[in-house]
């Protein structure tokens, strides 16, 4: 327990810089599709939502569960699916067209 | 490591797997060329983590993790569809959606744990709600404010810090009290509601123009409650992706009070608002310079180089196809045509990026504010569309105003500029803005769609 602790807070560190550096090279035309993106990747907490209606271990844990999984699942849904869009207009004027 | 049957180790891999897709995938958000490759890497990254949760061995009921997946993708669709001026709005919602997740979970955890729960684990759990339910509440109302069904404009009243901030005391004490007696059970719903009235009036007094930030504190809380959660549930890709999420959002928030030239602790206790209406009385009728769009074509179409300032105004007047028009003809003429984007152009950051990209506005013409702010003296025409504060010199120069040091577009140092504006009356903040009073400065006064078309029609007419 004590140092599955200990690892998780090395772990949280260690991806806090990680998301610093990464972020910060992010061009800031792309702020906004990095926000609904980052969102997407959060809505990962289905996971946890999956685990508590899985194991059935009392009705009000699963009744809360499943509203979990249903706003995590429209999160990455949506997330990702407006991402997509967005990017998808991110056009150059150099090299198609004339 | 302590024992792991066999499906455990599967899983931790998939995990750690969908960890380092879930890095690349931010990675590749560095530049438009490589950003979808992101995107596969994250869904990729997210089947795999959702397919191998599923080999979990404790799972037993299968049949309302499936209901709650298609209902849950049924939501997300149309979520994925909305119009791109709506995007706030929407990633405002997502917040919400993702904190309630968080929360719940977190709810349910500690019911099926109390009383044997350790000080650490009390700790986070307490942390994941908190956060949790005031983002959740709190996103609802900024998503609220942007969708324009809750008034824009800052509520405030005497004492609100006050009552916010003892508020939050309240649910601190709150969780301190059940990280010692985890078994105090009935304190928990305490530690849910209260959280949950702070993020109502904490966005209460936030006005329409610190929208960026807001959304951008918001995301980093939500963020964060989800790594707390990881830490509950002792899952690392949570935790990593939490952290990841955390620390983009703070980024975000960093980059935007800057652009702002606030601090935190000002945007969220400030009320800019609320401001008073600079030096009132001290601006009479002062003459300005006014042009009709043939004469605004002329000119347009005698330069070399051209910024465009677009603002949140463009929007509004949804002038951006008509902007693509100006562009396209003025390109055509051999004229340079360039954007310049503050950071807070738009109602989020980098929304103006998207709404010019969705007018099909190639994305190398978009410049940020640090790159082309040093052109301006080399530039022919600045033409202002639906931008104010962004432009105001009283920002540079006069230390009474209400936004004094923040950084502006100098578009004054343009050798011609151009606004168009409805009326003289002052923008949101209620600010004067000496620009346009300037003897370079040329008002064109009108609708900015219709006023954009009419210069549009000019130039193409005319030659």
């Amino acid at each position: 327990m004590g140092s599955n602790l200990i690892d998780a807070l090395f772990i949280f560190m260690l991806a806090c810089f990680i998301g610093f550096e990464v972020i910060r090279h992010v061009s800031p035309l792309l702020h906004t599709p990095l926000m609904s993106l980052t969102n997407a990747l959060d809505a990962i907490a289905v996971v946890g939502a999956i685990v508590l209606v899985g194991e059935r271990k009392s009705w009000f844990a699963t009744v809360l569960g499943v509203i979990a999984i249903v706003a995590a699942t429209s999160n990455v849904v949506g997330g990702f699916f407006i991402t997509d869009r967005m990017l998808k207009m991110f056009k150059s004027s150099r090299p198609t067209k004339p | 490591m302590n024992e792991l049957a066999g499906s455990q180790y599967l899983i931790e891999v998939i995990y750690l797997i969908a960890s380092a897709l879930f890095i690349l995938s931010l990675k590749w958000m560095s530049s438009p060329a490589t950003a979808r490759h992101g995107i596969w890497a994250g869904e990729i990254g997210m089947v795999l983590a959702i397919a191998g949760t599923l080999l979990h061995h404790g799972i037993v009921d299968w049949k309302w993790i499936i209901i709650a997946l298609v209902l849950g993708s049924g939501i997300g669709i149309p979520l994925g569809m909305v119009q791109m001026t709506a995007v706030p709005q929407r990633t405002a919602l997502s917040h919400a959606f993702g904190a309630l997740c968080v929360t719940l979970v977190g709810t349910a955890e500690f019911y099926l744990r109390t009383p044997n729960v350790p000080k650490f684990m009390m700790s986070v759990l307490s942390m994941e709600v908190i956060l949790g339910s005031l983002t959740f509440t709190g996103s609802l109302m900024a998503a609220g404010k942007l969708q324009e069904i809750l008034p824009q404009r800052p509520i405030t009243y005497k004492g609100q810090n006050l009552v916010n901030l003892g508020l939050l005391g309240i649910a601190v004490a709150a969780a301190v009290y059940l990280v010692l007696h985890p078994e105090a059970r009935q304190l928990f719903p305490i530690m849910v509601a209260i959280p949950l009235v702070f993020g109502v009036f904490m966005v209460i007094p936030i006005g329409g123009a610190d929208m960026p930030t807001v959304i951008s504190l918001l995301n980093s809380y939500a963020g964060l409650s989800a790594a707390a959660m990881g830490f509950v549930l002792q899952n690392k890709l949570l935790i990593i992706a939490g952290a990841l999420d955390g620390s983009s959002g703070l980024i975000l928030s960093v980059i935007m009070s800057k652009a702002m030239n606030r601090s935190f602790t000002n945007v969220l206790f400030g009320a800019f608002g609320q401001m008073q209406p600079a030096a009132a009385g001290g601006q009479e009728a002062r003459p300005v310079h006014s042009a009709t769009a043939e004469e605004a074509a002329a000119i347009l179409a005698a330069a070399n180089k051209v910024v465009i300032v677009p603002g949140y105004g463009m929007a509004v007047a949804q002038a951006q196809h008509k902007v693509r028009e100006l562009y396209d003809i003025l390109t055509k003429k051999g004229v340079e045509v360039r954007f310049a984007i503050h950071p807070v152009a738009g109602r989020m950051p980098g929304h103006m990026n998207v709404l010019l990209a969705e007018a099909d506005i190639p994305y190398d013409r978009l410049v940020e504010m640090d790159e082309i702010n040093g052109d301006f003296p080399q530039t022919d025409v600045a033409l202002v569309i639906g931008a104010n504060d962004v432009t105001n010199p009283a920002a540079r120069s006069d230390a009474s105003s209400p936004i004094y040091g923040m950084p502006i577009l100098d578009v004054d140092k343009a050798h011609t500029v151009m606004v168009i504006k409805r009326s003289m009356s002052p923008g949101f903040a209620g600010i004067d803005n000496p620009l346009y009073y300037l003897d370079n400065t040329l008002m064109l006064f009108g609708d900015a769609k219709q006023f954009v078309g009419a210069i549009v029609r000019e130039l193409s007419g005319g030659h």
